[in-house]
């Protein structure tokens, strides 16, 4: 099992004084190459948290992190930004894609935005994605016209585009009905399979973390199972 | 940074009535900055043109030499012959600098004079006069004097006179009288009376007298040369470049408008300087205007910007988004405001057509690819704080929003 993210005793606090809350309490986790993990605990245990440092949208208070045999504690921002660019993925619950843009747009965004321009070859491969996930017919469509399962499929297609060793998904089906979201766990774990691509899925829903193979709980800032 | 440029384009065309109305405010801006520099450079154009342009450009004149004066070995001055009241000095050889002087850019007119004082007598009405001999067929040359004639013709012969109406009034003359002028050197001579002017300013027709030059000859004794070369440029601004090289041609002393025109000048001066204070105002609302529209635009679209920023997108990526929002505004405001301004402009008479009464606007001086550049740099410093303020954004926060 080849390692592909190593975090140890990791801290963070915010507030300070009497204000202070520690949401991570020296939590420590190992992450696999090609595994697809649940990261399960109650509210305020500390998933989204602990999936914010991990895409580097946030440091630790303290602790250490590598991913990829990088230290990305103390990398700067725009170090940060790159590596986040080339080697992580987001899934957010809202889906979050840009309301101005269409459906390809929203797709090539991490490429375009790393290339400084839309290539014919990110176009090509945001077609591929977009194909792949149903929705051939939605290409050119504006975001804001899609349906809520329609725009989480083209987050998952945007999560994919620079072909990331690690996606982070914080309840990526927590507003679609049971139909839309079993449609997007099957997607995800396709190119999981397929492709070798890290997963982590924080959720609340104890059917989605059964289609993971592995569950992580977190509870109270550590990891308890 | 293509992509930027195109994230820009689309922000702004996602919400077109928003940035119409931006567009609009920045192009009224230029809008007014076109029209006051229209406005201050054409009434500078007016009063110069009303003040100068009768005027003599750069004129040489022949100098008087230094009085003699009988110094004692020892160093004492003992005596001292004053200067006569009649003018003798002269440009003997005016005949071969005028041509000289007709080769220098920007001259459009040269006009040789023999000038003095005078009185001019019908009967018991005496007046004291200044006499300008002018050469046949320039009469017009420095002072439109074709322009100005009311009655008879300006075309100077000998024997003939031309003179102010009011000066006319005062001595009770007609068309076709005759009238004595006497010079400053005692010559007399009876001229009859070809035509009458008015200019609208009352020293020169109640007082100035226009013979032929060779009338002027007779009068104050010059059988050769002129008292005065009069020079007329196309652009009077570029008299004091143009005595500098008649001088440096001629070697004699050409002095242009501006010697002596401190008042006017300063007066310019304050003028153009009120007009630097309305147009800075202008600008200063097209930056406000643009800074508080883009501030509210970022605050918007605060979740977008941290999507990007997830997504891999430098702060450098943001600030330049939010600047080519500015840079554009600007660009389509300034395009859009100078073209208001040059057809707003078109109705207005030409500066060579300025009618007392009507605003002297003068289109040529709106300034328009200065407005325009001036609000493209403006729109882009005013865009820099929101840009800013987008790229400190925090993804997470935003995305959370």
């Amino acid at each position: 099992m080849t390692a592909l993210l190593e975090v140890s005793e990791l801290v963070k606090t915010f507030g300070t004084g009497e204000a202070e809350t520690r949401v991570l309490r020296g939590l420590s986790l190992v992450l696999a190459v090609g595994e697809m993990a649940a990261l399960l605990g109650p509210s305020g245990s500390g998933k989204s948290t602990l999936l914010t440092i991990l895409g580097t949208l946030m440091k630790p208070t303290s602790g250490r992190y590598a991913m990829l045999g990088q230290d990305l504690v103390s990398a700067d921002d725009t170090e940060l930004t790159e590596f986040r660019n080339r080697h992580i993925g987001f899934v957010f619950q809202f889906h979050n894609l840009l309301p101005d843009f269409t459906a390809l747009e929203n797709v090539v965004f991490p490429t375009a935005v790393r290339e400084g321009r839309e290539t014919a070859a990110a176009r090509a491969r945001g077609r591929e994605l977009l194909t792949r996930m149903g929705l051939e017919a939605r290409i050119d469509f504006p975001s804001a016209n899609l349906s809520g399962g329609q725009k989480q499929r083209v987050a998952v297609a945007r999560a994919l585009m620079n072909r990331p060793e690690l996606v982070l998904a914080d309840e990526p089906t927590g507003n679609l009905d049971r139909a839309s979201a079993m449609q997007v766990m099957d997607l995800i774990a396709e190119i999981n399979r397929d492709e070798g691509t890290t997963f982590l899925i924080s959720t609340h829903d104890e059917k989605i973390a059964g289609l993971c193979r592995r569950q992580i709980v977190v509870g109270d800032g550590v990891v308890t199972g | 940074m293509l992509y930027a440029l195109k994230i820009a384009a689309r922000y702004l065309t996602a919400s077109k009535a928003q940035t119409a109305l931006l567009v609009l405010g920045v192009a009224v801006g230029v809008f007014i900055f076109i029209f006051m520099s229209a406005l201050i450079g054409g009434l500078a154009e007016f009063i110069l043109s009303r003040t100068v342009g009768d005027l003599s450009h750069v004129t040489i004149e022949a100098e008087d030499p230094d009085p003699a004066i009988l110094i004692h070995p020892g160093g004492q001055v003992l005596a001292v012959i004053e200067r006569g009241r009649a003018r003798t000095a002269s440009l003997s050889e005016a005949a071969t600098f005028i041509p000289l002087i007709e080769t220098v850019p920007g001259v459009i007119a040269v006009s040789p004079q023999i000038t003095g004082a005078g009185f001019l007598a019908r009967g018991a009405q005496v007046a004291q006069v200044s006499v300008t001999g002018l050469e046949p067929g320039r009469e017009s040359d420095i002072l439109d004097l074709d322009g100005y004639m009311t009655q008879g013709s300006v075309r100077l012969g000998s024997g003939l006179i031309v003179l102010g109406e009011a000066l006319a009034e005062d001595m009770s003359l007609r068309l076709g009288q005759t009238v004595r002028l006497q010079s400053s050197t005692g010559v007399s001579a009876v001229l009859t009376l070809s035509g009458l002017y008015d200019t609208g300013n009352g020293l020169i027709d109640g007082s100035s007298i226009y013979v032929s030059l060779s009338t002027a000859r007779t009068l104050f004794a010059l059988p050769q040369g002129v008292t005065r070369i009069e020079i007329k440029l196309r652009d009077l601004n570029d008299a004091d470049a143009a005595a500098l090289r008649i001088a440096a041609l001629t070697g004699l002393d050409a002095e242009p408008w501006t010697e002596g025109a401190e008042q006017l000048l300063e007066a310019l001066d304050a003028q153009a300087q009120t007009g630097v204070f309305l147009k800075s105002f202008a600008l200063i609302t097209i930056v406000i205007g643009v800074a508080s529209a883009l501030l509210l635009s970022t605050y918007r679209r605060r979740p977008e910007i941290g999507i990007m920023r997830a997504m891999g997108a430098g702060r450098g990526f943001v600030v330049f988004v939010f600047v080519t929002q500015g840079a554009l505004v600007g660009l389509m405001g300034g395009v859009t405001g100078a073209a208001l301004g040059y057809l707003a402009l078109l109705p207005f008479p030409s500066r060579e057509d300025f009618e007392v009464g009507t605003l002297p606007m003068d289109i040529t001086q709106g300034s328009y690819g200065l407005a325009i550049t001036l609000t493209v740099i403006g729109a882009i410093l005013a865009s820099i704080l929101p840009a800013r303020s987008a790229a400190r954004v925090d993804p997470v926060t935003a995305i959370g929003q």
